[in-house]
């Protein structure tokens, strides 16, 4: 009969519009701002450089090789070695910016780092009104604790600690007289990083 | 399926006038491809196509390659006997010549009524600046006419026999072909934030003084 | 010829055209941005009273010239780009890229992250015709309902790729030679759940819409595309299918592990527009049987070749083309290497573009709206379209 399609359809849409009163899988809405979701644990937005110990610029993992800058696809990380005052590379960061107008959130910057220092961040309100030097975060800007990155990535970061235990043992046991290094110090999460 | 051999000796026995090559791959996926010259190119495509044996109606890919002018260096070693009874001496000549650049279209063809392929066809221009019409073969393959379209656009390649030879991705004022190698893009800048090497010259060139602020 | 220009006030050009041989026609400007293009596409279009007598599409507005960045860019490189030519598969464009590199060097893919790969397509399969289907019927004038029904399900699987890759639609996550991450059991586990409720979802789906009358009238007979011209005119995917030609390449070619897996290949009788959308309905149920099969036999083991390289990758010179059987269509990479860490040529073959050949010759004689129908039963992205 002509027109039964078309109400079994409207049957369909009733009982939507009546399950969204009860059933939690008829309504998925999530009421944004005011009932935070739960990020997954993988999810990756913008990269931020991890630090060791209490001090974020001289704990910075990062040594300043620029793989990352080369292999970066879209160019938006800039670094300037840090050198001492006999010109000598002090293996730091003297500039780490990155715009994150133009990163695109590949992580291809954590793959490639050799030295596990740059890692991807969850934190994505980031709007700002000035698009040029809003955008363009710095190394101060970037710099997080380890214990941030403990309690974003937990898997991943714990793997991390195994490869750089392992990486520290074999570099000890090359260096045998040299003293123990300090262990890491542990610092609670500190709360996500204010919108720049 | 024929082995590209198997259809360059066909293909030979069929045109004698066409001159048919084989370009060899390399690579492990190592499919030859046929170089079929621009005269017989259309005639070589609508046999490819009827042909019982090879069917090939569907060309999935067309495209373009630029080849620029290049330098070759090539060194030949020959062996010399030493008239005075030592060992051979062996001699290296090093020989430069310069291989014309072209442009090259490929087409890559599968049959969809006997399910194999790809054959790979390849066609090329005289030069890079004034020999660059080749025969269409959009006639032959219908999926060739965007695709055909696009290589005029961006390799500056002509196609005679197409039926609406335009643009395609660029607009209709633009001048020059964006995919060759020797393109040089326009003096545009934009201010950025974290100026690389080559944004850097052009800030430089665009600015007495670079910027300050962001990067120091 | 042409008598005046009138543009109007949304922006839209508008003008009468006289012409011999038809009499006074009206050409409308249909885009960029009329927002039942799917993005940035603009059709001319000649109308004679209500019927279509000619249209020639114009591309370009979304341009970034993708196969140079390629030239530029390292192989790693390419692959975040390879996203953005159809952000809703980049999971399947990412293969496409990654098997033309694997064919390219030679580089074998353990068995673990080829059932991955299978998985992720098949999923991306499931969204893109999910979210087709929405969107067709949004054409057809039926705003919102059906749309938000089919993005709600497609929210779910955005959250697995979310869950897995990190990112929901620029997932970044095939490898020459492998996989990224690791699926976890919990992540399976999530993709069986999705997959066991999937067919409900489509059997509601099919209640809600394909008996419905106002799509029949609207569909069957609109646009009939031949056979002869979908072959001649390189049309691949679900729209090759619907017009009945037995063309699947995850059975011609069976790339990854396809031959391994038991699924029938829908094929359409008439090729018309409801034909179009019954195919992929169709091949939606196929790939749940997929990943069924998938999801049982997947084994452990590393995800990624252990002689893959990921950094200061140089394949050999050479060429290679790769394709694989996209929702879209055949998405292929033609890559050209010259043994430099960058491709010397790096060419995609947008199965969105070359689908669009035969617009013109399926709108002729139908009226204006049901252009837009048809249009939208191709299925195109304009990221892929214009690169």
């Amino acid at each position: 009969m002509l027109g039964t399609g078309l109400l079994k359809g409207l049957a369909v849409t009733a009982k939507n519009f009546v399950g969204s009163f009860h059933d939690p899988k008829r309504y998925t809405t999530v009421e944004y701002p005011e009932q935070p979701t739960k990020l997954p644990e993988n999810y990756r937005n913008f990269p931020f450089l991890v630090f060791d110990g209490e001090q974020p610029i001289d704990g910075l993992r990062c040594v300043a090789c620029k793989i990352c800058e080369a292999e970066c696809p879209p160019q938006c990380i800039y670094i300037i070695p840090d050198r001492d005052e006999k010109g000598r590379p002090t293996k730091k960061p003297k500039v780490f910016d990155l715009d994150v107008s133009v990163c695109m959130s590949c992580q291809i910057c954590v793959e490639v780092c050799p030295f596990d220092a740059i890692k991807m961040d969850q934190h994505f309100e980031i709007a700002t009104a000035d698009r040029f030097n809003g955008l363009l975060l710095h190394r101060e800007d970037l710099a997080k604790s380890d214990a941030y990155y403990h309690s974003i990535h937990p898997t991943e970061a714990a793997q991390v600690d195994e490869i750089l235990a392992e990486a520290k043992r074999k570099a000890e046991a090359k260096a045998k007289p040299a003293a123990p290094a300090a262990p890491a110090a542990v610092k609670p999460p500190e709360p996500p990083a204010p919108a720049v | 399926m024929e082995t590209p051999e198997q259809i360059q000796a066909r293909l030979a026995a069929r045109f004698p006038a066409a001159a048919v090559t084989l370009v060899p791959n390399p690579a492990p996926a190592g499919m030859a491809a046929l170089l079929v010259d621009a005269a017989h190119a259309r005639q070589i495509a609508f046999f490819l196509r009827e042909d019982p044996e090879l069917k090939l109606d569907y060309c999935s890919n067309a495209t373009g390659i630029d080849w620029p002018e290049k330098e070759i260096v090539e060194t030949t070693r020959s062996t010399l006997a030493d008239p005075a009874g030592g060992p051979p001496r062996t001699i290296e000549q090093k020989t430069k010549r310069i291989q014309p650049g072209y442009l090259e279209v490929v087409y890559h063809l599968y049959s969809m009524a006997r399910k194999h392929g790809p054959v790979i066809l390849r066609v090329r221009t005289g030069n890079r600046t004034d020999q660059v019409t080749l025969p269409s073969l959009t006639p032959v393959w219908r999926s060739c006419e965007f695709q055909e379209r696009e290589i005029y656009d961006l390799f500056g390649i002509t196609f005679e026999g197409h039926p609406d030879l335009r643009r395609l991705l660029m607009w209709d004022e633009f001048t020059g072909h964006p995919m060759r190698k020797d393109y040089v893009e326009p003096d545009d800048y934009e201010w950025e934030p974290t100026p690389h090497e080559e944004v850097l010259e052009k800030a430089k060139r665009h600015y007495a003084a670079p910027e300050k602020e962001g990067t120091p | 010829m042409t008598t005046a220009f009138t543009p109007t006030p949304s922006g839209a050009h508008v003008r009468a055209v006289h012409d011999p041989f038809h009499g006074d026609l009206l050409e409308i400007s249909m885009g960029p941005h009329h927002p039942s293009t799917h993005g940035v596409f603009r059709m001319m279009v000649t109308l004679d009273g209500e019927n279509v007598v000619k249209l020639k599409p114009v591309f370009g507005y979304l341009h970034r010239n993708h196969e140079k960045l390629g030239e530029n860019t390292s192989y790693l490189g390419s692959m975040p780009y390879t996203d953005r030519l159809d952000y809703f598969c980049s999971m399947t464009n990412n293969w496409a890229y990654a098997l033309a590199v694997e064919k390219l060097a030679g580089q074998p893919v353990p068995e673990r992250a080829e059932y991955l790969r299978v998985i992720l397509a098949e999923l991306t399969r499931l969204l893109n015709h999910t979210c087709l289907a929405g969107f067709l019927l949004q054409d057809t004038g039926a705003s919102g309902t059906p749309l938000m029904y089919a993005f709600r399900e497609r929210e779910k699987i955005l959250d697995l790729f979310e869950a897995l890759s990190g990112s929901r639609m620029m997932c970044n996550y095939q490898r020459f030679g492998g996989c990224r991450i690791d699926a976890t059991p919990a992540w399976l586990a999530a993709v069986r759940g999705i997959v066991d409720g999937y067919g409900a979802f489509l059997d509601e789906y099919e209640e809600l819409i394909t008996g419905n009358e106002i799509l029949l009238a609207r569909t069957q007979n609109v646009g009939v595309l031949s056979p002869a011209l979908a072959v001649s005119a390189g049309i691949t995917g679900p729209m090759l299918r619907a017009a009945g030609v037995d063309y699947d390449l995850r059975k011609v070619d069976g790339y990854g592990l396809y031959p391994r897996f038991d699924f029938r290949v829908p094929l359409g009788a008439h090729g018309d527009t409801y034909d179009r959308y019954m195919v992929r309905m169709l091949e939606m149920r196929e790939s749940i049987g997929i990943l069924r099969q998938a999801l049982a036999a997947i084994p452990d083991g590393p995800i990624m070749d252990p002689k893959a390289k990921i950094r200061g990758f140089r394949p050999k010179p050479g060429e290679a083309y790769g394709r694989i059987e996209g929702p879209k269509g055949e998405i292929g990479f033609y890559l050209i290497s010259d043994g430099t860490p960058n491709p010397y040529r790096y060419r995609v073959r947008p199965p969105s573009l070359i689908n669009l050949t035969v617009l013109e010759d399926l709108c002729l004689g139908h009226t204006l709206a049901d252009a837009v129908i048809i249009l939208g039963s191709i299925d195109i992205v304009l990221g892929e379209v214009d690169r």
